[in-house]
């Protein structure tokens, strides 16, 4: 069991994170970690608490307890305004793009000032030209309103308005969610570069073969609880865990 | 009419249209962000027009007038701020109702506050330096200051629909007003963002009411009325819409300009003064674009609203403690009229007290379990009310005629207004029933030949024994157990089940077979018929009915005395009209500003519990039993 990523102290550490809806407790005492520069992925069927888990570390459920650590601060009980300017990225699996906005004014709503690793270490910095040239898609309507586009295209601008927030970390919520094939493809890719330039992912995804693409480790969850975690080549050589878990 | 005078008429309506269009755009703002209907929005307009009468006296010239303009709107906005950060800020994630509860009680210390610092007489301002003459308009003269005011409205519209598209802070007002969550998980801090759309809101609403001071005197009625026309002019235009609120403040102010115009008019066997029907005019205006174009004239479908209260939990039958108490409480009651022999005054509280029971639970039935905000329960009060009246004024029917009736005449009301309610939904729905109960406001109010005018029916007193009050509260505490059994019934039987399930999701109730709009529309219906039992009984207990008792102050006590108790309890609204109905006849007797005391307790209660009362109750309940 490989708990701490090689890449020394991990950037999100997750202790004991539990959440709720009303009275119904949706999240059991999750444990996990993402390292800098990892992609992470959550895999899990529809409705086993990968979505949850995601917005209740960006702050965005009320009902919640455990400990959230990113760069060693304890944000557990940060607003998601907060934690986002700490330089953790949310995007969304219903993309939510402000509909009336164009493609240029929803990015510039996602727009924060450089940032660094407490190393000093400069983030990623991002504009809307280097977005359109990691998104061609987009460069071709600027001024399009988000209402307007397709679902892929609507894909694209939502991690690329996260990454106008200059993340150090994106929580990034099925991504090949409801997208065609091809453009799953190119998200895929858009992953693998991201990761390149330093960026760091937590990715929650039901695809394997996406998973298998862009992710370093992999923890499985199911019914609210992490039921197994190892490397991505681990989880594509046990069909045990494929079937219990993964599978429909 | 002439062409000429027509014409003249519309310029009139023009300069109104401005003022309408300034609280509106504040009121459509303010709402598209933080999603708070801001029922104060009337009363800072109102304290536009006196703090801008102040500067104006303080300072003569054109500085004091034309400066303290400016100033007004800066100092109305400061209050705008402060306002949301005290109150709002704290009470964003109560559900969204609760919000409402705390803007009125807004409404009564505000307006309190005005009655303590400037007195209750009406106050005229100076004249507009600069702009005091008149100019000559096609053979009439149009004051100066009408002209200025005709183009102050397009002008402010103009530089906020550059606001909104070309600057950051538009972008945010705008992506917030879609999905403010997601803005907030971009790295906005919202907090900053709502106050300064408040303030924003409110410093409009202030120009608007200082712009008002060189034209109409300022009053204490000043803000519900400008409440009114905002609501009307706003939901007419289309939430969210700038330009849509300045195009309807237009249509509306030219439809009551137009039926001022018109006058008296002889159709020969019946003579229409036109200028009366201005209320019901622009009533009937919102009422006809809510049917034809149910998001208002430039307005979209509203996005559905991310809540981020917490889920609703089901109603539960009521658990066997509850039930042994409530027969306890009742044989309590029941012995009320001995064992209060020595202060006769009691049951006449109490009798009050079983009314507001009535009326509050009808309400509840269709707000909570119903989901359908109406703002204008009043409606079926006054039907009720009238209904009773008016048999036995005009017909000679006995009491009890009249107390059948009551009830059948609301159920005519309701399942009429319904309909077309029902066509609607949210916000836009409590606006239509604001719209209908403000019509059979206007209606008995105009119509004097019939209904007696402001006067109202006088003298309709119960015939003995009920005239003592030991049996007419016997009488109202039968009426009301049945009434609160009878609802109770209907929501646990699988009428109720069909209710509650359109309200949580109407697509998934229809996609297994229920008829949505048809259960909401008995659901409307049911709630108003019952509704007319507490106006039959007020008419008698009262021994009469004016359109006083039927006003929006009624339809909003209603929302108190709900929101008070508790929307998702059945025990709430009984507990919320009990609190409500003693503590408005517990503060009215003491003290002249039993508004402001009524509004301060109300503020207390909404920060203490924002989950109301009773579920204030339910949640300590629940702690000390576990999570379970």
């Amino acid at each position: 069991m490989n708990q701490t990523p090689d890449k020394g102290e991990a950037l999100l550490k997750v202790e004991g994170l539990c959440a709720w809806y009303g009275a119904a407790q949706i999240l059991f005492d999750l444990n996990f970690e993402v390292g800098r520069g990892e992609v992470v992925a959550l895999m899990g069927r529809n409705g086993a608490g990968k979505s949850t888990t995601m917005k209740t570390i960006m702050g965005l459920i009320g009902q919640r307890d455990g400990v959230v650590r990113f760069n060693g601060e304890n944000i557990s009980r940060l607003k998601p305004f907060e934690n986002a300017r700490r330089g953790l990225g949310f995007t969304p699996e219903d993309r939510r793009i402000f509909s009336d906005l164009t493609v240029l004014e929803n990015l510039d709503i996602g727009r924060q000032p450089p940032r660094t690793f407490p190393d000093g270490a400069p983030a990623p910095l991002w504009t809307p030209q280097r977005l359109f040239a990691l998104f061609p898609n987009l460069a071709e309507m600027p001024n399009r309103p988000g209402g307007r586009m397709s679902g892929g295209e609507q894909q694209m601008l939502t991690v690329a308005r996260t990454l106008m927030g200059n993340p150090l970390l994106v929580l990034l919520d099925e991504p090949s969610e409801g997208v065609a094939p091809l453009i799953v493809e190119q998200m895929a890719n858009t992953i693998v570069a991201l990761k390149e330039q330093g960026l760091s992912i937590l990715l929650s995804e039901q695809n394997i073969h996406f998973a298998q693409l862009v992710a370093d480790r992999v923890y499985v969850l199911e019914k609210g609880q992490i039921r197994w975690h190892g490397t991505m080549p681990e989880l594509a050589g046990n069909e045990d865990v494929q079937r219990s878990y993964l599978t429909v | 009419m002439t062409l000429n005078a027509f014409l003249f008429q519309a310029l009139n309506g023009l300069s109104s249209a401005s003022g309408l269009f300034l609280v509106a755009a504040g009121l459509s703002l303010i709402f598209g962000v933080t999603r708070i209907v801001n029922l104060a929005h009337g009363s800072l307009y109102m304290l536009g027009t006196y703090i801008a009468y102040s500067f104006a006296n303080q300072f003569s010239g054109a500085l004091g007038f034309w400066g303290g303009i400016v100033a007004t709107a800066l100092i109305v906005g400061a209050i705008g701020a402060i306002i949301e950060i005290v109150l709002l800020r704290r009470i964003y994630r109560a559900p969204e109702l609760f919000q409402l509860l705390a803007t009125f009680a807004l409404v009564l210390v505000i307006n309190d506050a005005t009655l303590w610092l400037w007195g209750p007489e009406d106050l005229l301002g100076p004249r507009a330096p600069g702009l005091r003459g008149a100019v000559e308009i096609l053979g009439r003269h149009l004051p100066s200051y009408d002209l200025f005011l005709i183009f102050a409205g397009p002008v402010v519209l103009i530089a906020l629909h550059f606001a909104l598209a070309r600057t950051r802070f538009g972008r945010l007002v705008r992506a917030a007003t879609q999905d403010r969550e997601m803005v907030g998980a971009l790295g906005v801090n919202q907090a900053v963002l709502f106050t300064s759309v408040f303030a924003l809101g409110a410093a409009l609403a202030g120009l608007g009411g200082a712009l008002q001071v060189a034209r109409e005197p300022a009053n204490l009625a000043m803000d519900l009325t400008a409440l009114g026309d905002a609501f009307v002019v706003v939901v007419v235009g289309g939430m969210g819409s700038i330009p849509g609120a300045y195009l309807a403040a237009v249509v509306i102010a030219e439809v009551k300009a137009i039926c001022i115009g018109i006058g008296v008019v002889d159709f020969g066997f019946i003579a229409i003064n036109f200028s009366k029907f201005t209320l019901v005019a622009e009533f009937l205006v919102m009422a006809l674009v809510l049917i034809t174009r149910p998001y208002g004239l430039l307005g979209k479908a509203q996005a559905a609203v991310r809540s981020i209260a917490e889920p609703e939990d089901p109603i539960r039958p009521a658990s066997p403690t509850l039930k042994a108490l409530a027969a306890l409480l009742l044989i309590l009651l029941l012995a009320l009229p001995w064992l209060a022999q020595s202060s006769p005054y009691l049951l006449i509280l109490g009798i009050d007290i079983l009314i507001a029971v009535i009326f509050a639970t009808s309400l509840h039935f269709i707000m909570g379990p119903g989901g359908m905000h109406s703002f204008g329960h009043a409606a079926y009060f006054g039907l009720g009310a009238y209904g009773a009246g008016l048999l036995v004024k005009s017909l000679g029917a006995p009491m009890g005629v009249a107390l059948v009736a009551a009830p059948l005449v609301a159920l005519a009301g309701a399942l009429l207004f319904g309909w077309f309610a029902v066509r609607l939904s949210g916000v836009y729905l409590a606006m239509l029933t604001l719209a209908f109960a403000q019509i059979v406001w206007a209606a008995v109010f105009q119509w004097e030949g019939f209904t007696g005018g402001s006067n109202g029916v006088i003298g309709i007193w119960p015939p003995a024994p009920f005239d003592q009050s030991s049996a007419y509260y016997l009488l109202t505490l039968i009426l009301a157990v049945i009434a609160v059994l009878l609802l109770r019934r209907f929501l646990f039987a699988p009428f109720g089940y069909a209710m509650r399930a359109a309200r949580d999701s109407s697509l998934r109730a229809e996609a297994i077979g229920i008829d949505v709009k048809r259960v909401q529309w008995i659901g409307f219906a049911i709630a108003g018929c019952v509704c007319g039992v507490a106006g039959g009984l007020f008419t008698f207990a009262k021994g009469s009915i004016s359109p006083e008792a039927i006003h929006i102050n009624r339809s909003i006590d209603g929302l108190v005395m709900v929101l008070l108790g508790g929307i998702q309890t059945l025990t709430g609204p009984i507990v919320g009209a009990s609190l409500f109905a003693t503590l408005q006849d517990m503060v009215m007797r003491q003290t002249e500003y039993w508004r402001a005391l009524l509004g301060g307790i109300i503020l207390v209660l909404v920060l203490a519990f924002p989950q109301g009362i009773v579920g204030a109750f339910d949640a300590l309940w629940r702690k000390v039993g576990g999570r379970s």
